[in-house]
């Protein structure tokens, strides 16, 4: 005789330590002198655990709490996270608590990651992108436990995460259906919420925390720090790329070089004609050197993956612009932000710290293990998407000109900069023979070279020597030319064939700067629409208030 | 004449085709951390002459390979080119070279 199937022991596991946690809850309130308690009651060996660890506000006193926990009770855990920002991020790890990691990004704690990965302590299931990490909440990697972060609760449990909603709705929705437990961290209890952003019913705890969630600044960047050479690869990304393909729809990584950019639509790119020809809907934090281009009438609409602190009360008055709730404020959405990067732009443009011969980029550095977030769901060509744009089957017939078969069949493309100088601080070259990654993937014994953009996803390499079209490259041969011909005075660009280089420059492939009428002359830092925090701050006619590190005047 | 400690001082001379004639000296960019100033004057002459001086010493075959590309896009003659360099990359470089070359006559 077969024992009888049983199909709600996921269920059975939640009744029974919701049971366990009654003792130290009243309701769904936990007092935070009782978190240790509640925690230890819902959280089992062996458990995967989602400690909410965003790109920019951290669940940091439940993690405070988790690590605070008895390794001999609570032990085994798989944590599964898509940021590791906070110490206790890794101290789980390091105390014995937790062996093994899912995530997707962990800046800040890369070289103590490689550190306890070297040493065993960790074991690292996969690095994925943000979008691909919940996709897995969704699969494989559903959560037992969620111990998440919001802004604000009401009596009953319902959530107010606002303008930094970021991760939280993946991992909840992944969570609360599939019978695990989701405990929230909030900064108030309130009578009324100002618009609820995750149902009651879905959560089954809130503890206030003592002090307000950490949270940081991740995109604000002064203009002062802003270089003339930033603001000469901006005018030919505008000129050259931009006008040329009539970018519409794009994302912009968050370094100096496309902040260069968003400063010099107002001034630059209007004096070109191109105010209602580029750049109108952006999949984009809140930048706050987006500021100008939005008062002179660029910008239709911005959606975010996560908010920008200082940015509140400007976002707020701009609702055509963002995207805000009935109560004024923000809403963002990783998961829906990565999607609509990925589906619904045309051209992504950021900077890396390594490219090499096959236009193949990496931020990896040795001794780190820091992951990519999203950027190879928005550096890569969306191989699912099927709409057409002008942009997108110009980039295509670009890549499939004289082709047959399967790979001369029509489709589009996006868009895909790489904007990087030839060398970076201290005459680091950023156009190297071999990426660091693959010996760092040999020192973790990772299965692949951690490598953020693949070469045969990037169109564009532009540098200050010029723009490499690598859609019109036609062989291996070409591309390394191509790339080795905008890499300058480093060792890979001063070993290019200069033959080949001039040819490719004479069918249009790499383009100079004179190539592309843009004046050097006019790379100046005047050029910019603001060149200092003040005046953005002033552009936005006070609305922009920058945190205190940023005031500099 | 004694030179600052750590200076390094380099001479390079293309002959070049396109002669300069008669021009009030052009002086572009600012002897700052990694900026430098550039001063064409005319010169006697059918050679464009270079003379650096840098704070950042070892770079000789690269200021080389920046400074002839520049002579190939412009190939000046009859021009003295003074540069004074405190650490400026080639990105730099090259762009306070076309400016000064874009404000020549």
């Amino acid at each position: 005789m077969n024992a009888p199937l049983v199909w709600d022991t996921q269920r059975r596991s939640r009744a029974a330590r919701l049971e366990r946690a009654r003792a130290c809850s009243s309701g769904k309130q936990v007092d935070a002198a009782a978190i240790g308690a509640l925690l230890r009651a819902v959280i089992e060996p062996g458990d995967r655990v989602c400690l909410e660890g965003n790109n920019q506000k951290q669940a940091d006193f439940l993690a405070r709490a988790l690590t605070a926990l008895d390794p001999t009770a609570v032990n085994g855990l798989h944590m599964v996270q898509s940021v590791l920002a906070l110490p206790e991020h890794l101290d789980v790890f390091e105390n014995g608590m937790a062996s093994k990691l899912d995530f997707s990004f962990s800046g800040p704690q890369g070289a103590r990651l490689a550190r306890l990965v070297s040493t065993g302590r960790i074991d690292i299931g996969a690095i994925h992108t943000y979008l691909e990490l919940f996709a897995r909440y969704f699969v494989d990697l559903t959560p037992n436990v969620a111990l998440i972060c919001a802004q604000a609760a009401d009596r009953e449990g319902n959530l107010y995460t606002g303008a930094n909603t970021e991760d939280t709705p993946a991992i909840v929705e992944a969570t609360a259906f599939k019978s695990g437990i989701v405990v929230a961290q909030v900064n108030e209890v309130l009578d009324r919420l100002p618009r609820v952003d995750v149902p009651a019913s879905w959560v089954d705890f809130v503890v206030q925390s003592p002090r307000p969630h950490f949270i940081e600044p991740l995109f604000t960047r002064d203009p002062a720090q802003i270089s003339e050479i930033q603001v000469l690869m901006a005018m030919m990304a505008i000129k050259g790329i931009y006008a040329e393909y009539g970018v519409q729809r794009l994302n912009h990584g968050i370094g100096f070089d496309t902040a260069a950019i968003e400063l010099l639509l107002p001034t630059y790119a209007e004096s070109l004609g191109l105010k209602g020809r580029i750049c109108s809907h952006w999949a984009l934090n809140p930048h706050p050197a987006l500021i100008p281009a939005i008062e002179a009438g660029w910008v239709k609409s911005v959606h975010s993956f996560g908010s920008e602190m200082g940015m509140e009360d400007y976002i707020r008055a701009r609702p055509d612009v963002f995207f805000t709730g009935p109560d004024g404020s923000m809403r963002s959405n990783r998961a829906f932000c990565q999607a609509a990067g990925h589906y619904a732009c045309d051209l992504f443009i950021g900077s890396t710290l390594q490219i090499d011969l096959a236009a193949n980029s990496s931020t990896a550095t040795l001794g780190r293990i820091a992951g990519f977030g999203g950027a190879p769901n928005m550096g890569a060509d969306a191989r699912g998407r099927r709409h057409a744009s002008e942009t997108w089957l110009k980039a295509g017939r670009q890549a499939r000109e004289g082709l047959a078969g399967a790979r001369g069949t029509p489709r589009g493309q996006k868009l895909v900069v790489q904007m990087v100088e030839t060398f970076r601080e201290h005459m680091e070259p950023a156009f190297v023979e071999t990426l660091d990654a693959w010996q760092l993937a040999e020192q973790a014994k990772m299965p692949l070279p951690p490598i953020m953009i693949y070469g045969d996803d990037v169109t564009h390499i532009l540098t200050e020597e010029g723009i490499a079209n690598l859609l019109l490259c036609r062989s291996d041969d070409e591309r390394e030319q191509a790339v080795r011909g905008v890499a300058g005075y480093t060792a890979v660009g001063l070993a290019r064939d200069r033959r080949a280089v001039e040819n490719l420059r004479d069918r249009g492939v790499i383009q100079r700067a004179e190539d592309l009428g843009v004046d050097p002359r006019l790379a100046t830092r005047n050029l910019l629409a603001a060149r200092s925090m003040r005046d953005l701050v002033d552009a936005s006619g006070g609305l922009y208030a920058p945190p205190g590190r940023f005031r500099n005047w | 004449m004694s030179m600052a400690a750590g200076l390094e001082t380099l001479q390079y001379s293309f002959t070049g085709s396109q002669a300069a004639g008669m021009f009030a000296p052009v002086l572009v960019g600012v002897v700052g951390s990694g900026n430098l100033e550039v001063l064409l004057e005319p010169s006697p002459g059918t050679a464009c002459r270079f003379e650096v001086q840098t704070s950042a010493r070892g770079f000789g075959s690269i200021w080389e390979a920046v400074l002839r590309d520049f002579h190939s896009r412009h190939p000046l003659a009859g021009v003295a080119v003074a540069i004074h360099d405190m650490g400026a990359t080639p990105a730099v470089v090259s762009l306070r070279l076309a400016q000064a070359a874009a404000a020549l006559p």
